[in-house]
């Protein structure tokens, strides 16, 4: 099993911030779709960047979408952001309908707000932690375990967290959030 | 709701912080990676980066400029200046901002803010709108265009931005307060977060423009006291608008 995290590769957008995070917390990662890779790691991120169905396509083509499933399965911990949370759901109506990967029950629907997308800083209950938000879409699932403004904002089940905040971009909260779910491995 | 936002606004030449930023307390006050980091630590929600070169040399150090940022801010930031291509884009974002900021080139071509929503989502385009009698404008407000500012932003916002960056050329540098009357004009026309600039003097007329708005530019106001952030955020939130909780480092 290797140390080093992989944060999987949807072929398009800013992984930086979220690689920038985990170095300061003293873990090395790679960007990457490699099947192989994403089963052996110690430690997978699937980031909050780009759109539903272009990632899925890319997930599904590199053979990334299977590997993820398997590591679900395996019991291998992942960790999902924004998007990468809502791509664990079942389906997403991103993007006139995408079927996502499944590895939990629930589904993503366009966010009814008053201002969408939902940007900027929340509290998250019952963590009562500020988190940095920005999406047009929310996931629903029977594995919600946090909420913020009555949104379904963390999700978890067996191996795999997901939330729909970005903790690479909440400061210090967010550093200590990614560092408990580091010590979860 | 997501609380209110204070984004201080950093206008960048050649890699450099211009503009006003003069403080004994930083090493380099013209270094924007040592100054995002000033400021994310006294409590910027955000930060917005503005290319004021934008020229193809600018655009190559601003991307630089852009990843040194983005390996030291755990906050989200936009950059804006210069940006006139997907292209452009992709590279501002892949190397680590959080969304980008269009102006002229959005509306002279539009479908521009499309195609880059399509790629990277809504919430990473911000449309910068400087308006004036009605109008707005290019130019850094110097040149006023025929286009309507309220319906422009209503189609800014119908072809996919997620944000709209108000700019009153009248009220901006005058530090006499925001112009509430256009931020509530254009925030009643459309339903995506508008960002009111121009006109920060004090933090009641902070306060003033976040009853109203989603969030607040500022940029003389805290450039001259960086210091001064967490006083100005405290001195907000005495006339009742509630910013997200500062944890005090342990």
């Amino acid at each position: 099993m290797s140390d080093v995290v992989v944060v999987v590769d949807y072929g398009a957008g800013n992984t930086r911030s979220v690689r920038a995070a985990l170095s300061h917390l003293g873990k090395t990662s790679v960007v990457l779709s490699d099947p192989e890779a994403i089963l052996e790691a110690s430690f997978v991120v699937l980031p909050g960047v780009g759109s539903a169905r272009s990632a899925m396509e890319h997930l599904n083509k590199t053979g990334a979408a299977d590997a993820l499933r398997t590591r679900f399965s395996n019991g291998g911990a992942t960790l999902g952001i924004c998007l990468g949370m809502q791509l664990a759901l079942q389906t997403s109506e991103e993007d006139d309908g995408v079927t996502c990967l499944g590895l939990l029950e629930g589904d993503v629907r366009r966010l009814q707000a008053d201002r969408v997308p939902r940007l900027g800083w929340a509290n998250v209950d019952p963590w009562n932690e500020s988190f940095y938000f920005a999406h047009s879409f929310v996931g629903q699932s029977p594995d919600t375990v946090a909420t913020s403004d009555g949104f379904c904002v963390a999700v978890r089940n067996g191996s795999f967290f997901g939330v729909q905040f970005h903790p690479e971009k909440s400061g210090d909260a967010g550093l200590n959030f990614l560092e408990q779910c580091l010590t979860l491995v | 709701m997501p609380y209110s936002r204070l984004i201080p606004c950093l206008d960048v030449a050649n890699g450099r912080v211009v503009k006003g930023v003069s403080f004994v307390g930083l090493r380099d006050v013209g270094d924007p990676v040592e100054l995002a980091k000033f400021y994310s630590d006294g409590g910027a929600d955000e930060l917005v980066f503005l290319d004021i070169t934008a020229t193809p040399e600018g655009a190559k150090t601003m991307t630089s400029v852009v990843a040194q940022v983005a390996d030291v801010l755990e906050i989200p930031f936009t950059v804006g200046g210069g940006i006139r291509t997907v292209e452009d884009a992709s590279r501002i974002i892949e190397a680590g901002a959080d969304r980008v900021s269009l102006n002229s080139a959005a509306l002279s071509n539009p479908e521009l803010i499309s195609e880059i929503a399509e790629l990277f989502g809504s919430q990473a385009v911000v449309v910068a709108i400087d308006a004036g009698d009605g109008v707005v404008h290019t130019h850094g407000g110097r040149n006023a265009t025929e286009i309507k500012t309220v319906p422009w932003a209503i189609e800014a916002a119908s072809r996919g931005a997620g944000e709209i960056l108000l700019t009153s050329i009248r009220q901006d540098g005058q530090r006499t307060g925001f112009d509430l009357e256009l931020t509530r004009q254009v925030r009643d026309a459309i339903s995506i977060p508008v960002i009111a600039s121009g006109g920060a003097g004090n933090a009641q007329h902070i306060a003033e423009a976040l009853r109203i708005t989603d969030a607040a530019l500022i940029a003389s106001i805290v450039h001259e006291n960086p210091a001064g952030l967490k006083g100005l955020r405290a001195e907000i939130e005495s006339f009742g608008i509630t910013l997200r909780p500062l944890k005090e480092k342990v």
